[in-house]
């Protein structure tokens, strides 16, 4: 257990989000079991007005989830000075069993907290909670995981101890140790790997205008901006970081977030994170489009996700080309 | 969104205009609030300042340090062997040291005594170096990045004659010039002409300092010419300093080479446990005012429920009334957390953290004055804000939702009594 004020924040952090979502979702069992609007009784009025406080719990919880992310992110990379052989974040989340795992449920549950509140946003235009069901059968599905995030969480933290030996970044992520996940990403050669990026990026704009214009074809833009997504976090891997850090072995996602790099890691994943969660909203939100109450506004909510899902995406394919193009490491002759 | 942010603004307004109604109730809750934070952003400050300060020091301190361990010890180490250091590949430069404290029964104080380093010059004549190790801080001398952190360039140290710490001048009121007696391992009594006081800038480090010749140091402690304190080595490739550590510790078992790093670390660790320490500590008086705040939101006035009830019968739902109160809650919650910030900021640096000085710093009977380089990065505010302002935002999310779904006509009709 490290005593650092910051991995102190981070478990305040989860606890209090862990406690609110637990908390919120016994209600969302009870709202899904008695929930009906046409009833006047008693546990009907108690459960409306407990929506009004899950509500605003869930929305804070999930912001702070959000942020939580690049916290936990961020303290990761501040604790390694404390590892022999962690160079970044990459090493440090290394140090025991549980670091890898914490990270890949926050980023999961980034998403879905992000998607939750792309419901909830819909669900409070409507004057009939039309979509509430709907939104706390996903609460019930996100609990657990934000219950086994913090307890990994609480496990990492709580079991680092300062100077084990870690593999730092540069062994990790490196094309020629091909163990683990990070190594057979970075394994992609990255001229290929460049070319499938432009091709997806340049087909999820396409649709994403298209649906954006036409309002059709919405669903395949979802599907797409997921794929997209999971293509740019392999691209940063295989061949972005390259051309950031202007050298040819150096795959880690991580020094992205350093000094070093002036920070671009935190205009690059915020702008990769919003994009999927819009994109995806539109494509969870699509079919509610013929529901009573959300007739008028729910295509409105629909274009602008979709709207903002795009503008995410063509940024950060501004922001690559920028730092491929004035990168000082040039791969082809 | 133009609409958006007029509607806020409306609520702000309102939110403003309401909380100035009541100024004991919110100034009291602001000036608890402001203290909580204030507290917690001196201990992080200052940590993560000294943290800062020991790393730039400790940044240009040499690569390997190595020491002879006897029976698991420090001991002296033998000058023979420094040639079979400087036989290893990667090996630059092998210098030896010669170093130790003195205890000052009268003042109660431990000196550092050291002898300044010697090395070959191009003539291959013997000289003294003018500056002590390689101890440089750049960040304190932009304009000249070469200076030594400490130096005593015009007086040369001749045997008998030594130059001294602010620290240990300041204590003792001692002057150049003065004799300074000093009690030899003998017995016998040894006197010590003072030529002069190293800088003030560097006392962090050379507080406690006393430069002496070598000849002094080996009479005053009585030891003898093969041996030396420890040595340091410096390594050519910055990379390979662990492996030459490595081949350090197999060709010399009964050596301990430390590594800059280890160094590094060990500091960073204390000082990471000593901030984090005092927080848990302080986190019980977080605890206390999260519940004060819970109590403070929770107990409506019937004044303040009568507000509500009258908002709501107007018209107002009960998202607006969550609306207000959450803006209700950021101000006070932001307008506490940056006046405590900033509180702290001229604590620690303008007023060298009068409070927490003691716990977080050590202690010693020479200790160094010193001003902290003034420095605080996005990770401490973010740390502080969600050790601080989430807890008690949390803490008023259900009495603020209580107050928002009271039913108008019950709240109107309870005020009256």
């Amino acid at each position: 257990m490290i005593l650092h004020p910051t991995v102190i924040g981070n478990l305040v952090g989860s606890s209090i989000t862990t406690g609110m979502v637990v908390y919120a979702a016994t209600y969302g069992l009870q709202i899904l079991k008695h929930w009906n609007i046409e009833s006047g009784a008693e546990l009907q009025l108690i459960l409306e007005r407990k929506t009004y406080l899950i509500s605003t719990f869930l929305a804070f919880a999930f912001g702070m989830q959000l942020i939580s992310l690049f916290l936990f992110v961020f303290t990761a990379d501040r604790l390694t000075p404390l590892f022999v052989g962690a160079m970044c974040a990459a090493g440090t989340l290394n140090v025991n069993a549980f670091g890898y795992p914490t990270l890949l449920l926050k980023i999961l549950n980034f998403v879905l907290a992000g998607l939750w509140l792309v419901l909830n946003y819909a669900d409070n235009q409507g004057y009939d909670y039309p979509l509430i069901k709907w939104k706390y059968g996903l609460l019930v599905v996100i609990a657990p995981f934000i219950l086994l995030e913090s307890i990994m969480e609480f496990a990492y933290f709580i079991g680092m101890k300062p100077n084990v030996i870690t593999s730092c970044c540069g062994s990790l992520f490196s094309s020629e140790n091909a163990t683990g996940l990070g190594s057979e990403i970075a394994g992609f050669p990255p001229e290929p790997m460049m070319v499938i990026f432009y091709l997806a990026l340049l087909l999820t704009l396409l649709s994403g205008l298209y649906a954006y214009l036409t309002k059709k074809t919405t669903y395949l833009y979802a599907i797409l901006s997921v794929i997209m997504f999971v293509i740019a976090i392999a691209s940063i891997i295989s061949f972005i970081s390259l051309y950031i850090y202007e050298i040819p072995t150096h795959h880690c996602p991580f020094c992205l977030v350093t000094r070093d790099y002036s920070f671009i890691g935190y205009v690059l994943y915020p702008l990769l994170f919003g994009a999927v969660v819009s994109g995806m909203g539109v494509g969870i939100l699509n079919p509610f489009i013929e529901c009573e109450s959300l007739r008028l506004i729910l295509p409105k909510i629909i274009r602008k996700s979709t709207l903002i899902s795009f503008s995410c995406y063509s940024l950060f394919g501004l922001i690559v080309t920028y730092e491929i193009v004035f990168s000082n490491l040039i791969m082809r002759g | 969104m133009i609409d958006w942010i007029e509607r806020q603004r409306y609520i702000i307004d309102f939110t403003l205009s309401s909380l100035l109604r009541r100024k004991v109730k919110n100034f009291g809750l602001l000036a608890l609030y402001t203290l909580i934070v204030f507290i917690l952003a001196s201990t992080m400050f200052f940590t993560y300042s000294i943290k800062k300060e020991a790393s730039i020091i400790l940044s240009e301190s040499p690569e390997i340090i190595v020491q002879k361990l006897s029976a698991g010890r420090h001991d002296q180490f033998p000058l023979s062997q420094m040639e079979t250091l400087k036989k290893i590949r990667g090996v630059a430069e092998v210098l030896p040291r010669l170093w130790g404290y003195y205890y000052e029964g009268g003042l109660g104080a431990n000196y550092t005594l050291l002898v300044p380093p010697v090395t070959t010059n191009k003539n291959g004549i013997e000289e003294t170096t003018d500056s002590i190790t390689s101890v440089e801080n750049k960040e304190n001398a932009p304009d000249n990045p070469d200076k030594p952190l400490f130096q005593y360039n015009d007086t040369k140290l001749k045997p008998g004659t030594i130059i001294i710490g602010q620290g240990i001048a300041r204590t003792r009121n001692s002057h150049v010039g003065d004799f300074m007696p000093f009690r030899a391992y003998d017995g016998s009594i040894v006197g010590f002409e003072i030529k002069g006081i190293l800088s003030s800038e560097s006392e962090l480090v050379s507080s406690d300092l006393i430069l002496i010749s070598e000849q002094d140091f080996r009479s005053l402690f009585g030891i003898g010419n093969d041996f030396v304190t420890d040595v340091t080595v410096a390594v050519v490739n910055p990379h390979e300093v662990s492996t030459v550590a490595s081949k350090i510790v197999n060709i010399l078992p009964d050596s301990r080479p430390i590594t800059r790093e280890d160094i590094l670390r060990t500091y960073e660790s204390i000082f990471n446990w000593r901030g984090g320490m005092m927080i848990v500590i302080f986190s019980a008086a977080v605890l206390a005012f999260v519940i004060f705040a819970w109590d403070k939101a929770s107990g409506l006035s019937a004044g303040e429920r009568q507000e509500i009830g009258i908002l709501k019968a107007i018209g107002w739902e009960t998202s607006d009334v969550i609306l207000m109160k959450f803006w209700e809650g950021a101000v006070i919650s932001l307008t506490a957390f940056f006046s405590g910030a900033i509180l702290a900021y001229i604590h620690v640096f303008f007023t060298g953290s009068l409070i927490f000085e003691p716990a977080l710093k050590g202690w010693s009977v020479l200790y160094p004055h010193f001003v902290l380089t003034p420095f605080i990065s996005v990770e401490q505010l973010a740390t502080l804000f969600f050790i601080t302002v989430i807890p008690y935002t949390v803490a008023t999310i259900v009495p603020t939702w209580r107050a928002a779904t009271i039913d108008p006509d019950s709240a109107m009709r309870h005020s009256g009594d």
